[in-house]
Parts: C-alpha cells; sequence; structure tokens
C-alpha cells in the first residue's frame, strides 16, 4: 500500500519528541515516520504514553521538546528564523480540522443525534451549508452502516454504534490524517468487529492512520507497520507481522505473550 | 419482556403495613391547626374585612405585577451576566480571569440591600454621566437622575447582585460536563467559545435549571429590599404604604404573602415540568437505552409488577 515515491514528504514525522507531566516523563525522545496512506499500529503497556503521543499530534498537548510535523507543517509552533514561537489557538485549531480524532470513550455529542454530530463541526467550522453538512453526514453515516441509525441520540445507540459515529464525525471534516486512541477497548467483545471492519475499509481506501490498540488481529491484517512503545521509549518497529511473530526485544517478547 | 407466561410468578398482593403512629400524629396537628384558625378568625388584629378589601386592590395588583417585572428583568440580566462570569473564570487568560473573581468577589462579599442602597445614591455620586475623552469637554452629557429611574435602578442592583450567584451556578454546570467533551470538540477544530456555546453550555443546563428555578424564587422574594433604593412600587413597598394609611398592618401583610404565595407556587410548577424536560435520559452511560426516566416507571405498591413492565414496554 506504500507506493508513495520517497521523495514525498510523509504525513506525520515525528523526530525525538519528549513530553513530561511535571516531573513525569512520559515521552522520551520518540521518533517515528508515517507515510501517506500508511497504517500504523502503536501498541504497549498501559502508561508507556501512547495516549499522549496521539494527543501531541493533534496539539492536545504540547511538546517539550523534538519536533512533530504533520504533511509538512509543523505542529504547534511556527518557526521563524531559528526561534519558535507559540502558535495562536486558532491556528492550532486550523492545524487540527485536517487531523481527525476517534476516542476510547466516543466522546460523542449526547445532546446531538448521530447526523447532527456528524455534521455541527463542518457546519460550525468550515462554515459549510446546512442541507449540505446533513446530505454529506448522512452519506457518511451510511458509509460506516448506519443510514438507519442516523436520527438517534447516541444514548440510544451502542457502543460499536456510537464509536462508528464517531468515525464518521470525524471523517466528515475530511481529515487527512486519522488517530484512534484504543477505538475498540471500550466496546463488548462482540462489537468489537463493526468497529475494526470499518477502520479496515478506511484503510483500504488509503486513509493515513495511526491506531493504538490491542487488536493484534488488526495490526496483522491492516498496519505497514507497528511501532512497540514501553516507558516513553519505542523499544522496537517494524513490519507487523515480522514484528509479531519473530519479537526482538526481551519487553516486546513479554508484553505480546500478555495480549496475544 | 412478555408478560403472563404459564409459568410467570402470580403477582404479590401483601396486606399493606399500618402505620398508627402517623395516623395519630397527624390526628393531633389537624386539631392544632383547626383551634388556630377558629381563634385567627374572632381576632380583631387580623382585619379581615381589610383583607378582603385590599387583597384584589387595583394598587395591590399593579404591584403584584411591578415585583413579577422586578423578578423577571433581573433574572434575565443575572443569567446571561452569571454565563458571561463563569466563562470568564473558566477561561485561561488570566486577566479575564481576575476580573470575574473580583466581581465575585465584591457582590457576594456584601449585602444585596447595601448594594441597593448604593444603586439609589448612584444619581448623587455621579450627577452627570458624560461621554468622550477624560479631562476633555464632553461629547455628550446626561444628568443621571434623568436617564434612569428607581424602577430600574432597583432592577440593575437586583441583577448584578444575582449574577454572581448565577455565576456560581453556572460553573457548576460547566465543571459537570465530561472533559472528553470538550475534548472531542477541539480535536474537530472547534474553538474555544464555541465549544462552550455548542457542546459544553447546553450539556450543563441539566445541572443549571434546577438550582436558576431556586433562584428565580428567591430572586421574587429578595425584590422586597428594594425599599433601599428606595423603589416603593413592589408589592411589599405598597402594601406597607396602604397599611401606614389604614393604620392597619396584619391584614396587608397577609394580602402581600398572599400574591408572592401564588407566584411563587405559579414558579414551583414551572419549575417542575422545566426539571423534566432537561433531565431526560441524555447521559452518555452506555446501558441507558431506556427512552423514559427510571422514575417513570417505579411500580405503585398495589400495582402488580407485570402493569409497571408493561408501561415502561408503552412507553417506548
Ligand atoms: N494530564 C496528565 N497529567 C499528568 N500525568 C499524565 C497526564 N496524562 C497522562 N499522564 C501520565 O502519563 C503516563 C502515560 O499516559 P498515557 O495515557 O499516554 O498512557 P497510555 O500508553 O495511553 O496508557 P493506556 O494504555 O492506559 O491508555 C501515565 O503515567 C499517566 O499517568
Ligand atoms: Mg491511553
Amino acid at each position: 500500500m506504500t507506493g508513495t515515491p520517497t521523495s514525498e514528504v510523509p504525513m506525520v514525522h515525528a523526530d525525538r519528541v519528549s513530553k513530561s507531566f511535571g516531573s513525569l516523563e512520559v515521552l522520551k525522545s520518540i521518533s517515528l515516520t508515517v507515510n501517506r496512506g500508511e497504517v500504523l499500529c502503536l501498541v504497549g503497556p498501559s502508561g508507556s504514553g501512547k495516549s499522549t503521543f496521539l494527543r501531541c499530534i493533534n496539539h492536545l498537548e504540547r511538546v517539550d521538546a523534538g519536533r512533530l510535523i504533520v504533511d509538512g507543517e509543523l505542529i504547534g509552533y511556527v518557526e521563524r528564523g531559528d526561534r519558535l514561537y507559540e502558535m495562536h489557538p486558532r491556528e492550532a485549531a486550523r492545524q487540527r480540522r485536517d487531523i481527525g480524532m476517534v476516542f476510547q470513550r466516543f466522546n460523542l455529542f449526547p445532546h446531538m443525534t448521530a447526523v447532527e454530530n456528524v455534521a455541527e463541526a463542518p457546519i460550525r467550522v468550515k462554515g459549510m451549508k446546512k442541507d449540505d453538512a446533513y446530505a454529506r453526514a448522512r452519506e457518511l453515516l451510511a458509509r460506516v452502516g448506519l443510514a438507519s441509525r442516523a436520527d438517534a441520540y447516541p444514548a440510544h445507540l451502542s457502543g460499536g454504534q456510537q464509536q462508528r459515529v464517531a468515525i464518521a464525525r470525524a471523517l466528515a471534516m475530511e481529515p487527512k490524517l486519522m488517530l484512534f486512541d484504543e477505538p475498540t477497548s471500550a466496546l463488548d467483545p462482540e462489537l468489537v468487529g463493526e468497529v475494526l471492519q470499518v477502520m479496515k475499509q478506511l484503510a483500504e481506501s488509503g486513509m493515513t492512520m495511526i491506531v493504538v490498540t490491542h487488536e493484534m488481529g488488526f495490526a496483522r491484517e491492516v498496519a505497514d507497520s507497528l511501532v512497540f512503545m514501553d516507558g516513553g521509549v519505542v523499544v522496537e518497529s517494524g513490519d507487523p507481522r515480522e514484528v509479531l511473530s519473530n519479537p526482538q526485544h526481551q519487553r516486546t517478547r513479554s508484553f505480546l505473550s500478555k495480549v496475544l | 419482556m412478555p408478560p403472563g407466561g404459564a409459568d410467570t410468578a402470580e403477582p404479590i398482593r401483601a396486606i399493606r403495613l399500618k402505620h398508627p403512629g402517623r395516623i395519630v400524629f397527624a390526628a393531633v396537628l389537624l386539631l392544632m391547626l383547626a383551634l388556630f384558625v377558629i381563634d385567627a378568625a374572632q381576632r380583631e388584629a387580623y382585619g379581615w374585612d381589610n383583607l378582603a378589601k385590599y387583597i384584589f386592590d387595583k394598587r395591590i395588583s399593579q404591584a403584584a405585577l411591578n415585583t413579577l417585572l422586578l423578578t423577571i428583568y433581573s433574572m434575565a440580566i443575572a443569567i446571561v451576566l452569571g454565563v458571561v462570569l463563569s466563562v470568564m473564570r473558566l477561561s485561561d487568560n488570566p486577566v479575564v480571569k481576575g476580573v470575574a473573581w473580583l466581581y465575585l468577589w465584591v457582590f457576594r462579599g456584601t449585602p444585596v440591600y447595601v448594594q441597593l442602597a448604593f444603586w439609589g445614591l448612584i444619581a448623587t455620586i455621579y450627577s452627570t454621566i458624560d461621554i468622550g475623552i477624560p479631562f476633555m469637554e464632553p461629547w455628550l452629557s446626561f444628568e443621571t437622575k434623568n436617564v434612569i429611574d428607581v424602577f430600574w435602578l432597583a432592577v440593575i442592583g437586583l441583577a448584578l447582585n444575582e449574577a454572581a450567584y448565577m455565576a456560581e451556578i453556572v460553573r457548576a454546570g460547566i465543571l459537570s460536563v465530561d472533559k472528553g467533551q470538550e475534548e472531542a470538540a477541539t480535536a474537530l477544530g472547534m474553538g474555544w467559545l464555541l465549544t462552550m456555546r455548542r457542546v459544553v453550555l447546553p450539556q450543563a443546563m441539566r445541572i443549571i435549571i434546577p438550582p436558576t428555578g431556586n433562584e428565580v424564587i428567591s430572586m421574587l422574594k429578595t425584590t422586597s429590599l428594594v425599599a433601599a433604593v428606595p423603589f416603593s412600587f413592589d408589592l411589599y413597598g405598597r402594601a406597607r404604604d396602604i397599611a401606614v394609611e389604614i393604620f392597619d398592618p396584619v391584614p396587608l401583610l397577609l394580602v402581600a404573602s398572599a400574591w408572592y404565595l401564588l407566584f411563587t407556587s405559579i414558579l414551583m410548577i414551572g419549575q417542575y415540568f422545566l426539571e423534566r424536560r432537561f433531565s431526560r435520559g441524555v447521559g452518555q452511560a452506555r446501558d441507558t437505552r431506556r427512552v423514559g426516566t427510571a422514575t417513570d416507571v417505579i411500580p405503585t405498591v398495589t400495582g402488580s409488577v407485570t402493569t409497571a413492565d408493561k408501561a415502561e414496554g408503552d412507553g417506548r
């Protein structure tokens, strides 16, 4: 799936990214690259900094050191000369529009129906016309298999349906990159499949994705690369089938023996 | 849940537990009330004839309207200002935050009666309002007492005080909304204000409405303090004036009380319906697939469990 020329700028380029909360160093010099149309799966034990790294990519957290570059654009800061300037919130919001995010706990807006959830940001942020936005929202909901539930409130949807609405909501902004933070971890086992199916289709359509997950089957089948993180560092990375069947590091081995 | 299968247990029909203590207690209370009423009916001081004469007096009903208007206007201003203040308090901007904090400190830290007296003196303190550049000849100049009458001074005084309390109520509502909501909106590229307006505040409503209802009821009664301004065309002020006129205070206190009670009762009914409306299942819990609220279908003691289940089923 990676037929992109190497001369092209990668979609995500993390260069020695570090992040601390107070004295707790959560990310220690993370470097990785995701090319256009690639799917990267990020795995690792709880507390290893996976969520924090995702949140840094769309500047929900600010990085302390290193550079995060999405589609050739530095995230969260403006570089002029050899100085970095903090970005205006308006600019940061503009950068986030192009980066979709799906959360473990869905975070749908409970006071809006599914279709309103999906149409909200295109209308308010992009200034799209209401009719167009709703038509498009219904299309997207149909794409995730929820055409008939478009007018339901989140509370009346199952977890799997809610997460699919959340995916449609993120897609409505036509992002160039999608971030998934354990999208199936809050779901009952029988509902996991429907969400993974939607994500797989999305990957096949050429979307660039970073997926934090414990679903190794998905990683093996869909991902182009797999990164194993522990204690805020990248321990091991490479082709998912390779890493999963033949892990090089002791820490990777012991983690995989627990989740597989 | 199919009711009445062959192997369903038959509904429970138990003899109700008796509470003899309650009945005795209620009887004693009723007796005391009856004694009080009979006694009051014969007492001169209550002035029942004057009560009957003034309860629908034109001046009283006009004053009741004024009290209502004072309540509505000052509450409306207080709610808007309260939302603004609470949003300011939660802002990242330390200046904005500080201003809101200062406002709350002043307006919650001094009695409303004193604040009303201050507003009454505003025309004395600032006899003219000048618009222009400081220390230069003003472009426009007004006599303060000509631009603003005591009614509006009373409204301002009540509203600014109440806004400080409303701000706290709104803040509690905003803080009750799950952090993930703001995060999701931010991740969609929505700005902070847009997130507040479209995502956070509508959800905070459920928490904000009930105490706001209480504030409205409380405001209705607080309007009786506008004598401090002094504004005396409100319900209590008018009743007091008439009482002085006819040298009979008690019946007019009763007249005023009756009107206040009428209004608070209406407001309480309104509050009940508002609360019901805003507490409708909008929670994000995964198991809230039921349409009505749980309290709608609590089975009565006498009714069988199967009928309650059926009622729930019909409600869908
Ligand atoms: N806002 C915060 N303030 C302080 N500490 C934080 C904050 N967010 C995360 N942390 C800490 O950073 C560490 C990494 O958290 P993170 O959520 O990134 O881990 P994770 O790999 O996503 O774990 P999980 O699998 O449990 O989601 C944890 O020790 C966590 O306690
Ligand atoms: Mg996490």
